[in-house]
């Protein structure tokens, strides 16, 4: 309790960080609350298309007659839920991989980073779009297994290389003496204080992880879902006219803010863990 | 022992671009086994053919024959490779995928290298003026730039500029790489049309990049600021003019060669998304248009080009930074 107060108040202190907070919570708070106040209804009106701004529809509606606004709420459950899962798988085989490579070391550490490098050295991106058509996405799951299988090599190495730079500093061969137990080391020596960078991240790859699963629904490769914001692009693009009319302007302008925010949001807020995390960053 | 460390990157280059070959060989066999079925039954009954004869003809073309045992699929394929033979595109079969990447790769090269060079440069004047003068609003203003095109994806500033430039404004063309009515050749209006055309895929490379050249070469740069020599430069009377240029430009450019070789493999995969956009005939066009249609061969051939100049484009950085700045000596 002590150490989450002691969070906040760093975070706060720091006004950049803090505005990266306030972003990322506001959308936290539009993905789960939002889609229990707002219906979404993909009906397609003929008369309702292109309306503009009005108190029943925020944002207008769109070539279908379809409130854009509730779109985007529904949507921001769907990228946040992918961009997390993507995190989550990809901290677990990233940062493993990379605690195993940097404790033992020798030739398992070589060959995992061969490995590493390898899927490092090949541009990301197409592999991604190439996955993406091999294996047909349908829900946020399948999506953010695709996202992760290219993700995780960067964590690793950058992992790795902390576990090293830790393993000969005095506590740990100290503890190493006194013969406590790997566990021990690795969850009570190492792991607390690499938690700051893994946050930082956590964070920086669900961003990554927008990005590219929104490049992907450009695409037009992973239709599984009207209403995320790639595919918003995707229709707005394609489809009618959110280019060719500048009526359909704010439906294609409405997906490209939120994701330009929450980006911000993302890096203000990463700017600010490193200095709440790490004891040693402060005065 | 220079020549035993470049020899050993060298090999591990060539490693590296062996497992790329499995990898791809990988993706290739989880290619719907349908797809080719389908693909041999018309063949079959196109060309009156028996079944196995068709299967046969198509792995002549595609270097992929799913009935043979896997080490046989293997050795054909590297087979394949060796000679220069990426097979044909599973969707137009007249078209070997070898034409299809000579015919795109010249327009992703132009735009990508133009692009690179200009951010580079303009990034590298400005990171320095940042260093030297730390206290002018150009440093807060780029910091600011360079956080807002981090934040906004390379992609989303394509649409942008494709929205306002082309469709709202109709200053630039809004697809292709030249007018479909100039002939291609070697004169003033297929070039003047060529650059029209380039215009806006240029200016989103540039536009996204220069912000994070610049912050990377400030960087470089103070760290060199600080250097006994540059005082020492500033003690004997040397120019303010002369010092940027001689002294700190050419030395914090040095570390940035790395990140040439990365910025371009960034463009590179980037470009499937910003060519399709613009519907610009480049590598990422094709990968973007195979991909859509599944056309695994085309997709296949692409991604193992693309990685092969990655690990090539990293080769050559690694060398030439190792050459350039005598001080490095190429660690293991």
């Amino acid at each position: 309790m002590r150490a989450a107060l002691d969070f906040f108040r760093i975070i706060c202190r720091n006004k950049r960080s803090l505005l990266g907070l306030i972003i990322l919570v506001m959308f936290l708070f539009m993905a789960a609350v939002g889609p229990l106040l707002f219906k979404l209804d993909m009906t397609v009106s003929f008369e309702g298309r292109y309306q503009p701004p009005s108190w029943e529809h925020w944002l207008g509606t769109d070539f279908g007659g379809r409130d854009t606004f509730i779109q985007l709420v529904y949507g921001s459950q769907e990228v946040l839920t992918v961009a997390f899962l993507t995190a989550v798988i990809t901290m677990l085989v990233g940062a493993v991989l990379g605690l195993v490579s940097g404790l033992i070391g020798g030739r398992l550490d070589r060959s995992i980073m061969l490995v590493t490098n390898l899927f490092l050295t090949i541009p990301n991106f197409p592999i991604l779009i190439i996955l993406a058509a091999l294996f047909t996405i349908q829900n946020p799951f399948s999506f953010a297994l695709v996202l992760s299988a290219w993700s995780w090599p960067g964590l690793t190495r950058t992992v790795r290389s902390q576990i090293i730079s830790l393993k000969e500093r005095d506590f740990i061969v100290i503890c190493r003496v006194m013969g406590l137990s790997h566990f021990h080391i690795i969850f009570k020596e190492l792991l607390p204080n690499i938690t700051s960078y893994l946050s930082i991240n956590f964070i920086m790859i669900m961003r990554g992880a927008i990005t590219a699963s929104v490049g992907i629904m450009l695409l037009g490769l992973a239709p599984y879902s009207p209403t995320n914001w790639g595919q918003m692009l995707n229709l707005a693009i394609s489809q009618t006219g959110g280019i060719f009319n500048p009526l359909g302007y704010i439906y294609l302008a409405s997906p490209i803010v939120c994701l330009a925010l929450f980006q911000l949001g993302c890096i203000f807020f990463a700017n600010g863990i490193d200095e709440a995390l790490n004891p040693r960053l402060r005065q | 022992m220079t020549l035993k460390l470049v020899l050993k990157r060298i090999g591990v280059a060539v490693l590296t671009i062996a497992l790329a070959v499995i990898l791809t060989f990988v993706l290739l066999r989880l290619t719907p086994g349908s797809a080719i079925d389908a693909w041999a039954r018309d063949y079959a009954t196109q060309n009156n053919l028996t079944l196995e004869e068709a299967y046969r003809r198509i792995a002549a073309m595609i270097n992929y024959n799913p009935n043979e045992p896997i080490y046989q699929q293997f050795f054909r394929y590297v087979n394949g490779l060796l000679h220069g033979n990426l097979g044909v595109s599973m969707i137009y079969q007249q078209i070997t995928v070898n034409s299809i990447i000579a015919s795109a790769l010249p327009w992703t090269l132009f735009v990508t290298s133009v692009s690179l060079l200009v951010s580079f440069l303009v990034g590298m004047f400005l990171g320095v003026r940042m260093a030297w003068k730390r206290n002018s609003v150009l440093e807060p203003a780029t910091s600011f730039y360079a956080v807002i095109t981090s934040a906004v994806p390379d992609f989303i500033f394509a649409i942008i500029l494709l929205v306002v430039f082309s469709y709202s404004l109709n200053w630039f063309p809004i697809n292709g790489a030249y007018d479909p009515l100039v002939t291609p050749g070697f004169h003033f209006d297929f070039i003047k049309s060529v650059l029209y055309h380039a215009v806006l895929p240029i200016s989103t490379y540039v536009l996204t990049s220069i912000g994070g050249w610049a912050l990377m070469m400030k960087g470089s740069a103070v760290s060199i600021l600080g250097e006994d020599y540059i005082t020492a430069a500033k003690a004997r009377g040397v120019s303010e003019s002369l010092i940027m240029s001689r002294y700190v430009r050419k030395n914090a450019i040095l570390p940035l060669i790395t990140g040439l070789a990365i910025s371009l493999g960034g463009m590179l995969g980037g470009s499937a998304l910003i060519e399709n956009i613009f519907q610009y005939p480049g590598m990422g066009y094709y990968l973007g248009e195979s991909v859509r249609q599944r056309d695994y061969t085309t997709m296949q051939g692409i991604l193992l080009f693309l990685s092969i100049t990655m690990v090539l484009a990293n080769l050559i950085a690694d060398l030439i930074y190792a050459k350039l700045d005598p001080r490095i000596k190429l660690e293991e």
